[in-house]
């Protein structure tokens, strides 16, 4: 029963790491709560549904299904990127300079926008991710676990490695770590700033478009209203292992998918959703800088 | 790489370049038909436009001189705002149920409008749950009358002292943080009462809601007429339209508006500005309790359905559109977003689209709202 709910706790955990890094990226460079950026998963979720199910039905599918599953999960990072760089575009860059709270209100308001649009353009029905593998799996020590439950786990921990290696070893990743430091130092050091900016949503949308890919896999229901409190709940991740800091998104990430399950398991399963709100405003009046994050002073 | 850069950035090819890229957005949701069609839409929409723009932009002067005209007498002279009222006194006379129905509602809308634009308007604390206190106040009247059997009188007091004393409760710990963590914690707080409504059967029995409320009473007479009702609401919302004028222009208004534009500096003019953020809350939650008797007493039946996220956006959007802090501009936001929708019927479907969209145009071209002042920022 433990090692169960712990199982279904890291799938759930690796699932908000992933959208939690698109939080913690865009906010430690802008410091802006990409209201968003939960749309940007739930929109992966349904191009997700859409490619495959365009896929099957020219008979790629039956081909090869490993092939279409991957150029879908292809496209959708390809789609899911141009939203987030075209969100970007329109909605929050020319805000740059804008108090505070106007790019925060500007977020809501796409955010209200794409689940509208998708609502007018999907219906307002659930849909439903075809089953591909049935419930397959293996048991290790009497839990069942299933493949999909372990290639999410397996996909996300590639997909966070790569990002790390990316922020630590490339020179664009070294741009964005400058960026987020001290944006007018960096700009005086030849970094073109927008440019970072526009590479730090593509990749945030891009990770957000695989985990919408993979949740709607795995529960097989797709709602245009999932991106809320997805998003909701990865933000928490983030503030919880300390917002703009990428290894604290992964370990708040996957902390609260364990918190979540686990107390669903033990506790009460009604009030599961209310959990991560709970946690969210605890950490914030208890340690706001969060698990890893360093703390900032307030700027006078 | 250099040529196709130079290609996108033609000034004639541009547009198409745009549109390609939106249909191309569009594609996988609506399929190739409407793709194309937006794209060739938009390919003879964008350079229209522009053309236009030019002849638009003395027209959008225009319009901006005659809102800045509006906006510069409206919150000065009170006297407007009772010149507001006349007409709406004369509504029930005039109109039909219908009508006076959504009036209703416009009139719990100003007064939750006005309660939030005291937290977010005159002291600039971005609150996304506010629905939250609303919700308090519309069941704890609710359970006061059904379950004790309180009247309206005594009911509504006692509910409205309950949202106060729950939003100081809240507010003690959340004040300290700041602008956009404190819109988080808020949004939390909303989200956590919803669940709990939702869930705790026992009390608030769950999403079926609870039905059967009384009708409020003066003396023996019962305000069960739509019209009766109507003057109730009213007489709240004068109330609350002058207790705001009165407390805008007193020691705790100024204190909150110094609070929003300076903290530091008022915090160095000695005003204690953890105490005063909490007045504000306080204050704030009192219309909100206030509104959700009146709402709980007019619909008789309250389920959390009414009390989710994207109310307390709406009311936000209401606060925001008329323009932040400016009294009478909350009033026209409130009645402007409860009426434009009961208006374009037809295109209900794309009401919440348009706010959305809205929300990001109004924050690029007029971040202080329609009739916001020009020194009015939220969140240094």
């Amino acid at each position: 029963m433990f090692l169960q709910q712990l199982i279904n706790g890291l799938t759930l955990g690796s699932v908000y790491a992933l959208i939690a890094l698109g939080y913690t990226m865009v906010y430690g460079i802008l410091e802006l709560i990409n209201f968003a950026h939960g749309e940007i998963y739930m929109l992966g979720a349904y191009l997700g549904i859409i490619l495959l199910g365009f896929f099957t039905a020219i008979g790629l599918t039956s081909y090869s299904l490993y092939l279409s599953l991957g150029i879908t999960l292809l496209l959708t990072v390809i789609f899911c990127s141009s939203y987030g760089f075209t969100i970007e575009k329109i909605a929050y860059k020319p805000l740059r300079n804008a108090p505070r709270l106007s790019p925060l209100i500007s977020a809501i308001g796409v955010s209200i926008f794409l689940q509208n649009y998708v609502m007018l353009t999907q219906g307002a029905t659930d849909k439903v991710f075809p089953s591909l593998f049935g419930g397959a799996g293996f048991t290790v020590m009497s839990t069942r676990i299933t493949y999909l439950q372990a290639s999410i786990i397996l996909v996300s921990a590639f997909m966070m490695i790569m990002l790390n290696a990316f922020i630590l070893k490339t020179k664009t990743g070294k741009a964005m770590r400058a960026v987020a430091q001290d944006k007018v130092m960096a700009s005086l050091l030849g970094i073109n700033i927008d440019t970072i900016i526009t590479i730090t949503f593509i990749i945030g949308s891009g990770l957000a478009a695989v985990a919408g890919m993979m949740v709607a896999m795995y529960y097989g229901l797709v709602n245009y209203f999932i991106g809320y409190s997805a998003g909701i709940k990865a933000f928490t991740a983030a503030v919880l292992g300390g917002i703009g800091s990428v290894p604290g998104a992964m370990l708040g990430g996957i902390l609260l998918g364990l918190v979540e399950s686990l107390g669903a398991g033990y506790i009460s399963s009604e009030y599961k959703d209310a959990y991560a709100f709970i946690i969210l405003i605890i950490i914030l009046l208890v340690k706001p800088e969060g698990l890893l994050g360093r703390s900032l002073e307030e700027k006078i | 790489m250099n040529a196709l850069s130079s290609i996108i950035k033609n000034p004639l090819l541009k547009p198409a370049f745009i549109a390609l890229w939106l249909a191309f957005l569009l594609l996988p949701f609506r399929g190739v038909k409407a793709a194309s069609v937006l794209f060739i839409t938009l390919t003879i929409a964008i350079p229209a436009f522009k053309f236009l723009s030019g002849h638009l932009s003395s027209l959008v002067k225009q319009i901006h001189s005659s809102v800045e005209r509006v906006r510069h007498y409206l919150p000065s002279d009170s006297r407007f705002l009772f010149l507001l009222l006349l007409p709406a006194a004369a509504i029930p006379l005039v109109a039909q149920g219908y009508i006076v129905d959504v009036t209703i509602l416009s009139g719990i809308y100003i007064i939750l409008a006005l309660g939030l634009n005291v937290v977010v308007g005159f002291t600039g604390l971005l609150n996304l749950g506010f629905v939250a206190y609303y919700a308090i106040g519309a069941y704890s009247f609710a359970l006061l009358n059904t379950k004790l059997g309180m009247g309206f009188w005594s009911a509504m007091p006692a509910s409205v002292l309950i949202t106060v004393i729950a939003g100081f409760l809240f507010a003690v710990p959340a004040v300290r943080l700041r602008g956009d963590y404190l819109a988080l914690v808020t949004l939390g707080f909303g989200e956590i009462v919803h669940i709990t409504l939702n869930n705790w059967d026992s009390l608030t029995k769950g999403p079926n809601g609870i039905s059967g409320i009384a009708p409020p009473h003066i003396l023996s007479f019962g305000l069960t007429s739509l019209n009766s009702f109507y003057y109730l609401v009213m007489f709240f919302v004068v109330i609350a339209i002058i207790v705001m004028r009165r407390i805008h222009a007193s020691k705790i208004g100024r204190a909150w508006i110094a609070l929003r534009e300076d903290e530091i500096a008022t915090s160095a003019m000695g005003i204690n500005r953890t105490m005063y953020k909490l007045y504000s809350v306080a204050f704030g939650a009192f219309w909100a309790g206030l509104a959700g008797c009146l709402f709980a007493s007019k619909m008789r039946f309250i389920s959390p359905e009414s009390f989710t996220f994207m109310e307390s956006v709406l009311i936000l959007c209401m606060v925001i559109v008329g323009g932040l802090g400016s009294i009478a501009g909350v009033i026209i936001g409130a009645v402007i977003l409860v009426f434009l929708p009961e208006v374009l019927r037809e295109v209900q479907l794309y009401r919440m689209l348009a706010l959305g969209a809205g929300l990001v145009v109004l924050m690029i071209f007029r971040p202080q709202g329609l009739f916001g002042g020009k020194n009015v920022s939220i969140g240094s």
